[in-house]
């Protein structure tokens, strides 16, 4: 009897416990909803994105070679290709890989800016949606100081 | 409440040109506190920007974005004087709209 209702009220409040408790970080509670975020290697987070990009030099990652703080990283991507819609950009050796994915409409250049978290050196990833299909390129950049602060 | 968004939007030659620097304090969720807990994520997980209401960019962040997020992007077909608005929205349901003058 004991240990049924102990069972009961473990299950039913066990996502919610695991947020408290820190061993689900509340991040990952809620990326169920966005494909990519909960994926914690670059093979899923591709996976997850669509399937495995073909890679491609129309594709431009503009990353410093060295970043002092990893904290702080500007990347900008942009993209030759047609019909650019999307575009993902990847930190593989975060334990997030995914960091960021923008919807290009029609109008929009493909060329975006914007600045990332890197926890250690790391190929920089950037994923293009083109005429529906995946397209990639990676840039590596060397962190000397990582920036999760964990 | 949080402090607002600076919004730089320039058009040239039919490109407008938006910087944006977002206030926000992206907590990854991996840190911990002094008392060795986790403090828990917040950050910004969603951003949309609008020209005269038309969606010009969205975008779904994971926590790996930067503190105090910079954003910037281009698009066709604005001119002077026109609105641009960027909206945030974090994973604790907070949310912030600013919006500026095209010049």
């Amino acid at each position: 009897m004991k240990a049924n209702r102990r069972t009961v009220i473990k299950t039913s409040g066990a996502m919610a416990t695991l947020v408290a408790l820190g061993i689900v970080t509340a991040q990952q509670a809620h990326a169920a909803s966005r494909p990519g975020f909960e994926a914690r290697s670059l093979q899923d987070a591709l996976r997850a994105v669509g399937g495995t990009p073909a890679t491609t030099d129309q594709i431009r990652i503009v990353s410093p070679d060295i970043a002092e703080n990893g904290a702080v990283v500007p990347v900008g991507v942009s993209s030759t290709l047609p019909n650019t819609t999307e575009f993902f950009i990847l930190v593989e050796q975060n334990p997030v890989p995914l960091a960021a994915a923008f919807t290009i409409p029609r109008g929009t250049e493909p060329d975006i800016q914007t600045r990332i978290r890197m926890g250690q050196s790391s190929n920089i990833v950037a994923v293009a949606r083109s005429d529906g299909r995946l397209f990639s390129a990676v840039k590596e950049t060397k962190v000397t100081l990582g920036g999760c602060g964990g | 409440m949080s402090s607002p968004m600076r919004i730089r939007a320039v058009e040239e030659g039919g490109v407008t040109t938006v910087r944006v620097l977002m206030a926000h304090v992206m907590e990854t969720g991996v840190r911990r506190g002094a008392d060795g807990a986790p403090i828990p994520a917040h950050y910004i997980n969603q951003v949309e920007a609008t020209h005269n209401g038309r969606n010009v960019l969205s975008a779904n962040w994971g926590a790996a974005v930067s503190q105090n997020p910079f954003l910037a992007f281009r698009f066709r077909g604005a001119a002077k004087g026109d609105r641009v608005a960027v909206r945030w929205t974090d994973n604790r349901g907070g949310t912030r709209t600013d919006e500026a003058a095209i010049t």
